[in-house]
């Protein structure tokens, strides 16, 4: 229980231990009951027969659908994080510039891409490759989903570092200015540096949508995880069982991934609060940037 | 360009399509709003059972993707399961819109349930300390003083119009909306295809752009001035 929130409730005596006690039984049965209920509906339904799970023994399944299907959905994230990290940054710079016409057309694209849905993006960059360029055959769909994914995140990096560099303190630029860097040398080389390690649980976690986005490659025929699965449990007649295992697949990577960014944030953290400066909290330096704020829910998509 | 534009306009009913996606969001909302501060409560109960069962639910349903909900809704439950929404006769369209809105909702309240506990966070403990001194036990407190402050914090985080943009996520399993009609739209007519996003893509930035500016301006006005 955090400090935040046990506040909420005072320590509870002996007769609130007992109220506690009998509402945990009952809560818990009923979230049992529940369970239950929907496991109970799921084996009336023989989803749970011997003949539904025994496909995921059989190494086949594993070589030829499951783990060719994560495998495309771990190029197409790879890919496209990677992309999307350097148009991002790119981007963001273009938003700091002092050139307005620079500053006003890459505020244009960034709100633009961040107001379309990924999914139209794909569509857009798949049927532009295959009617506009005559792309065709089994790297069509990658394209189309590493378009898709590159323009909608390097977007979202661009304003991580954008509220990065905004959250610095003053004295930095001014720093930089004074000791004769030009502006863009400040930025290239003080400020875009700080805020990229900032920014680094954000970018961390931003890897989560990616890899959650990609499954949208299923409506261009992109063959990553879901698809694969589909073609498989087609097959087998086991779609339930199929997406279960699919739907455990992703959270544990996801989960994995959570915790990398929640473990490179506590060592910010931790540095941060060296002994140099120990009265520097970074949670202090703008509400929008702590843990839990609005910048920290970037995992909606 | 023009004529393609009205071509295009004449051919397809763009205003049903974005009517759908509005409609897929208004329910979704609604459903995400109200499971969402059930789990966000259960979060911040003082029994660790339903606290355990609200953290389990966020890390689950956060780390699996919404295409994948959606299935499991209407490929899982719909079709493989027979279950239906409402009306045993209703037809399978309108099952898959119902389906397709609960996978939404299932989804973001998550994300609600995130936002309303980092809004809950945002309450100083004084608020808090002071209910209990007065007599109030968790729920009230929780009711009466802490969740009117937390949901006006977390408005900011709430109005993340994500919601609109991830309902284009239902095209998958057959819903009429925005994107979908799109792909039909290049299917047909590659030739327009850049009118064709143009359309769509503006239609997006209408509808979320003043809902963005009314969110910020709503949790400017609201916010707990302290």
């Amino acid at each position: 229980m955090t400090a935040e929130t046990s506040v909420l409730f005072d320590a509870p005596g002996p007769k609130a231990r007992t109220r506690h006690l009998i509402i945990a039984v009952v809560g818990s049965l009923g979230i049992l009951a529940l369970l239950f209920l929907l496991v109970r509906a799921l084996a009336a339904k023989g989803q749970f027969t011997a003949e539904k799970w025994s496909p995921f023994i059989d190494p086949v399944t594993w070589t030829s659908y499951l783990l060719p299907g994560l495998q495309a959905t771990l190029v197409a994230a790879f890919f496209s994080i990677i992309l999307a990290i350097i148009c991002g940054i790119l981007l963001g710079m273009g938003r700091l510039s002092q050139l307005k016409p620079v500053r006003v057309a890459c505020g244009a694209f960034v709100e633009f891409f961040r107001s379309v849905p990924v999914l139209m993006m794909m569509l857009f960059a798949y049927y532009l490759f295959l009617f506009g360029f005559q792309i065709s055959g089994e790297a069509l769909p990658l394209l189309g989903v590493v378009a898709g994914l590159t323009f909608y995140n390097s977007s979202v990096i661009a304003e991580l570092i954008r509220a990065g560099v905004g959250s610095l303190p003053n004295g930095q630029r001014e720093a930089g200015l004074a000791i004769g860097l030009t502006p863009f040398a400040t930025l290239r080389l003080v400020l875009l540096p700080q805020a990229i390690t900032l920014m680094l649980p954000s970018i961390v976690s931003q890897l989560v949508v990616v890899l959650k986005d990609s499954a949208l490659g299923f409506l261009i025929l992109y063959p990553e995880l879901v698809r694969s699965g589909q073609t498989l449990a087609s097959l087998k007649g086991n779609l339930i069982p199929t997406f279960i295992v699919i739907a455990a697949i992703f959270i544990i990577i996801n989960y994995l991934l959570s915790r990398l960014a929640q473990y490179v944030e506590r060592r910010l953290q931790a540095r941060k609060r060296g002994p140099k400066q120990p009265h520097l909290d970074t949670t202090m330096i703008s509400p929008s940037l702590a843990p839990g704020g609005a910048l920290a829910v970037p995992g909606q998509t | 360009m023009l004529q393609g534009l009205s071509e295009l306009l004449a051919e397809y009913d763009v205003l049903a399509a974005f009517w759908m996606t509005i409609k897929l969001t208004v329910a979704a909302a609604i459903g995400a709003l109200v499971l969402g501060t059930i789990v966000a409560i259960m979060r911040v109960s003082p029994v660790a059972v339903f606290r355990a069962a609200g953290t389990a639910y966020v890390t689950l349903v956060r780390n699996t993707p919404l295409t994948l909900i959606v299935f499991f809704c209407a490929f899982g439950f719909y079709i493989t399961l027979q279950y239906r929404i409402g009306a045993q006769n209703s037809p399978i369209d309108i099952q898959n819109f119902r389906w397709g809105v609960l996978g939404l909702a299932i989804y973001h309240a998550a994300f609600v349930a995130e936002a309303l506990r980092s809004g809950i966070n945002t309450v100083p403990q004084g608020q808090a300390e002071a209910a209990r001194a007065i007599g109030l036990d968790f729920t009230a407190t929780l009711s009466k003083v802490v969740l009117p402050q937390a949901f006006r914090g977390a408005i900011a985080p709430l109005g993340n119009v994500a919601l609109t943009k991830n309902t284009t996520v239902v095209a998958t399993i057959g819903v009429a909306e925005a994107s979908y009609l799109m792909k039909g739209m290049i299917e047909f007519r590659p030739d327009l295809i850049y009118i064709i996003f143009g359309i769509m893509a503006a239609g997006f930035v209408i509808l979320t752009l003043p809902l963005g500016i009314l969110f910020t301006s709503l949790s400017r006005r609201l916010a707990v001035k302290r």
